[in-house]
């Protein structure tokens, strides 16, 4: 038994590349020499493919619709006697065998993967004709339009009748783009910019092969067909999922946005966290809230930690201020409004609770659910939704151990609140169960140093693992 | 009260207002468009083409005192005589052929026209007040293309003698004196004009050089032929007040005189309309003066659109168009954005002036190293035959990969010259592209392509 590699034939004078219309078997089927495995479609003419021997179909390379390179392989069979591959043999580089890309790519060890893109991706080439993030030696497949390229130096047999891949100006220019500096403009006439705009592409991804990089329409055609046409899969691996979906960036998103691009491209964050021991103010909770009357609000850890922020900051009053930098002026504010961040449908909005140095824990724990809900229901007022001096987030219910907490421009400080859990603490000689907290914190460094930052914190978590301290007047 | 609803609204059918319309109609979205003169705008009622009207008028009147004065042509004529009014019936005429064609174009693309005064109540409901009475109208997408008006100076509002160009392309004689404060284009066009068709003309400009906005090796030919039309320049002055023989001038040495004027005309500035049609009830970001868009044409309201003068400089009639035009195709969901290379600018002044992309200056400003010489008209075989061998076509590249990034000219009838600039940049063309072009001879346009063999170090006729 062998196995005989069908390429895609030269199809017609001048042709690089064709587009598979159909496919007339399916891997499985036993063929018989002159049957037509597929047609493919030129901009001249549709030009069946016949088998050239009998056998049974092993591989397809490519799907209908792809743009298929003159000399790629398209399908594989399984023949009696001796094909045009022997077994064990060094790959030729145009074939693809999951033989060979076992060294070439790990990540996809059952799936060809073409030899000129893995050596692209060794090199560390630069590629600009895939509109996707992904490195190149990831990419589960060949591509068949553009991969001939680094194939057509090689020294492989090439069957009867087919040109190197490479041939196509398609391949060459995927290569050759001229890498444009940063903010550069791509140079493209307006029918080229036009038909980009249209497709939807940036062209600032495409290589231009003209005169000082200019993109051509070709150009465009080879992009197109080479970041746009999905790759073939071999057999039985899920085809990649070439779909981009556009979805406006609009409403409380883009305000969102708008409002994190500021904070975080105008405050050099630094993000402090520590652990906090919350055993005995969870035990205080509890008896709080096992005690309560039936009128007064559930306690959760946040009216605790409010409390304990009012007196932490009544000792550090430049944690709760507005920093308007372009005015240079630190707004320090007496008033303790915090907003409180929380997810709604929508996104993230961020509640206000006012005045929290005259609140009570019931008073704060009473804000904070009224608080939620409107902001829930989406009836929160824009007073109740501004204003804020410092911020509190928390995902604690959600888990995780340590955020990055993003601050509330113009606010100077953000404090966030990671996942209770159990954890063994040494103490006394023992591991003793203890239910632990941490605090992660973001502080905008231009106007708080790191050691007022840890002060801070400190502050808080004395607080915390002490809860009586909270409650006690000064 | 009637009641519209559409899909797009335009305010303003000025040159980007009417744009968008057609183009919307094209498109078959359903489109009304509110204004409240005649469609055109300023463009084409009292800006662009009533002045080169006049401008073409006055050259002419210039020539035939030539002929009757002497000339190397050895033409000679009766004196000329003018009767303005006839010429300003002429231009009207052109005015109203234009304005018809453009209602007729409205038409043809099934555009609802609405005359009045629009509103805003809402970002979607606008109210128009017009000669067919009220009218609401609901639209999902506006477009805001309210254009501009010329500015006033405090101590000289217009009214009386004080004109702007609006009066100035009206008036039923020429002045004897006409004082022109501000040397800008406007000013300039006119002003010259003027002095052709008579006008002892007076020209004050707090800059220290007339068409600031130009650099000065552009503009010297235009000052040059300005001082043989006889017209007085105060660089460095400013316009002080009205007084019963014109306007009273400080000059840049701090001493005042009085620059005697039976019309002043004041060409300082537009200044964008973002009044009296409602804004108060939007939440428009602004940006100075104008309306903030971003590169869709789009304001910071949803589905509101804004072209045109209130948009910001360049404040030209093409680039409203443009942006009308892409904004009609965004709304019916192509995918568009700005990526215009270069907005061609032109001055009507003689010689005219034509620049597009960067001058030398702001290339180097950017950063870009650049390659750049100029190729003179008095080496052309074709200004010469024309008697205008003054002024130059001036290329500036970049050094590294020859990319033009702009193209300036200054010369008689060099405004047709914009074509052929705007072509090259938009097309990404280089020194050699432009040098390797056949341009046909005898042309002027010859010196496009010797600029560009200059700059590359191998002009053939200099």
């Amino acid at each position: 038994m062998g196995e005989h590699v069908i390429k895609l034939p030269d199809v017609g004078e001048g042709v690089a590349e064709a587009e598979l219309v159909e496919w007339e078997v399916k891997v499985g089927d036993q063929v018989l020499e002159d049957q037509v495995l597929a047609a493919v479609m030129t901009d001249k003419a549709t030009v069946e493919i016949p088998a050239p021997r009998d056998g049974k179909v092993i591989w397809l390379g490519a799907e209908i619709g792809d743009i298929i390179a003159v000399g790629s392989p398209i399908v594989r069979m399984e023949v009696e006697g001796q094909g045009n591959v022997k077994p064990g043999e060094e790959l030729p580089a145009e074939e693809n065998e999951p033989a060979a890309e076992a060294r070439d790519g790990p990540e996809s060890p059952s799936e060809p993967q073409s030899p000129g893109e893995a050596a692209r991706a060794k090199e560390g080439a630069p590629s600009d004709k895939a509109d996707f993030a992904e490195p190149e030696a990831a990419r589960p497949s060949p591509k068949p339009a553009g991969t001939g390229g680094g194939a057509s130096t090689s020294t492989a047999p090439q069957e009867s009748g087919t040109k190197p891949a490479g041939s196509g100006s398609a391949a060459a220019a995927a290569d050759t783009g001229l890498p444009r500096a940063i903010g550069e403009k791509p140079l493209a006439s307006p029918a080229v910019r036009r038909r980009a705009q249209d497709g939807g592409i940036d062209l600032r991804r495409v290589a231009g092969s003209g005169p000082a990089g200019r993109i051509t329409n070709d150009d465009l055609d080879t992009f197109i067909a080479a970041g746009g046409a999905p790759a073939a899969t071999g057999g039985s691996v899920r085809a990649r999922d070439m779909s981009v979906e556009e979805i406006k960036v609009v409403g409380l998103r883009r305000k969102i946005a708008e409002k994190m691009s500021t904070s975080k491209s105008r405050i050099p964050h630094i993000t402090y966290v520590d652990e906090v021991d919350v055993t005995a103010l969870e035990d205080l909770r509890a008896k709080l809230n096992r005690e309560k009357s039936g009128s007064k609000p559930k306690l959760t850890l946040l009216p605790f930690l409010m409390r304990a922020m009012a007196r932490a900051i009544a000792e550090q009053p430049q944690m709760n201020s507005l920093y308007d930098d372009e005015a240079g002026i630190v707004r320090r504010y007496g008033g303790m409004n915090m907003g409180v961040a929380a997810q709604t449908d929508k996104g993230l909005v961020v509640p206000v609770v006012r005045h929290v140095e005259a609140l009570s824990i019931w008073d704060c724990a009473g804000e904070l659910n009224r608080l939620a809900d409107a902001a829930k229901n989406g009836t929160a007022s824009r007073e109740e939704l501004t204003g804020a001096t410092i911020t509190i987030t928390s995902l604690g219910a959600m888990g995780g151990i340590v955020t990055t907490p993003v601050i509330n421009h113009p606010e100077v400080a953000i404090v966030g609140v990671n996942k209770m859990r159990v954890m063994p603490v040494w103490q006394d000689g023992q591991f003793v169960p203890r239910k632990m907290m941490n605090l992660s914190s973001s502080f905008d460094h231009r106007v708080i140093d790191g050691w007022d930052a840890a002060v801070f914190i400190q502050r808080i978590k004395g607080l915390l693992e002490a809860p009586a301290s909270i409650f006690i007047e000064d | 009260m009637t009641d519209h609803s559409c899909k797009l609204l335009v305010i303003g059918a000025g040159p980007g207002g009417y744009i968008a319309a057609i183009r919307a109609g094209q498109l078959g979205i359903d489109t009304i468009i509110v204004e409240r003169a005649a469609p055109g705008g300023t463009c084409l009622n009292i800006g662009c083409i009533p002045s080169k009207a006049l401008i073409h008028a006055a050259e002419e009147f210039e020539k035939a005192r030539a002929f009757a004065d002497g000339n190397p042509l050895g033409i000679s004529a009766g004196a000329p005589k003018l009767d303005l009014s006839k010429t300003v019936a002429w231009k009207d005429g052109i005015v109203k052929t234009l304005t018809t064609g453009v209602s007729g174009l409205l038409k043809k693309a099934k555009v609802k026209r609405i005359e009045g005064t629009a509103k805003f109540l809402d970002g979607k409901t606008v109210r128009v007040e017009g000669p067919d009475g009220p009218a609401t109208i609901r639209a999902e997408n506006v477009c805001i293309a309210t254009g501009s008006q010329p500015v006033e100076l405090p101590f000289l509002p217009f009214g009386g003698d004080v004109i702007s160009s609006t009066e100035a392309l009206s008036l039923s004689e020429p002045p004897k004196t006409l004082a022109v404060i501000g040397a800008g284009y406007i000013g300039l066009e006119l002003g010259i004009a003027f002095a052709k068709l008579g006008s002892k003309v007076t020209i004050v400009e707090m800059a220290d050089h007339v068409l600031p906005l130009y650099d000065k090796d552009l503009t010297k030919p235009v000052a040059k032929h300005m001082e043989s039309l006889g017209i007085d320049v105060h660089l460095g002055a400013r316009a002080k007040e009205r007084v019963e023989t014109g306007v009273t001038v400080e000059t840049s040495d701090g001493e005042t005189l009085t620059v005697e004027a039976d019309k002043i005309l004041v060409t300082v500035g537009r200044s964008p309309v973002t009044e009296s049609w409602g804004r108060e009830m939007l939440v428009l970001d602004m940006e100075g003066r104008f309306i903030r868009i971003d590169d869709e044409c789009r304001t910071s309201m949803n589905g509101i659109f804004a072209i045109g003068d209130v948009t910001g400089e360049p404040m030209l009639a093409h680039r409203a168009m443009a942006q009308g035009e892409m904004v009609a195709e965004i709304v019916a969901d192509h995918r568009r954005s700005w990526d215009k290379r270069a907005i061609p600018a032109v001055c009507f002044t003689d010689p005219e002036i034509v620049s597009v992309g960067l001058s030398p200056e702001e290339a180097r400003a950017e950063g870009i190293e650049i390659e750049t010489n100029l190729f003179p008209f008095a080496a052309n075989g074709r200004a010469l035959t024309m008697e205008s061998s003054d002024g130059f076509v001036r290329a500036v590249a970049r050094k590294d990969n020859h990319l033009l990034v702009g193209l300036q000219a200054v010369g008689k009838g060099v405004a047709e010259l914009s074509a052929a600039f705007g072509l090259a940049l938009e097309m990404g063309a280089r020194l050699e592209d432009v040098a390797g072009t056949i341009h046909a001879h005898p042309t002027q346009g010859e010196a496009f392509q010797e600029a560009a063999l200059r700059t590359l170090g191998h002009a053939l006729h200099i």
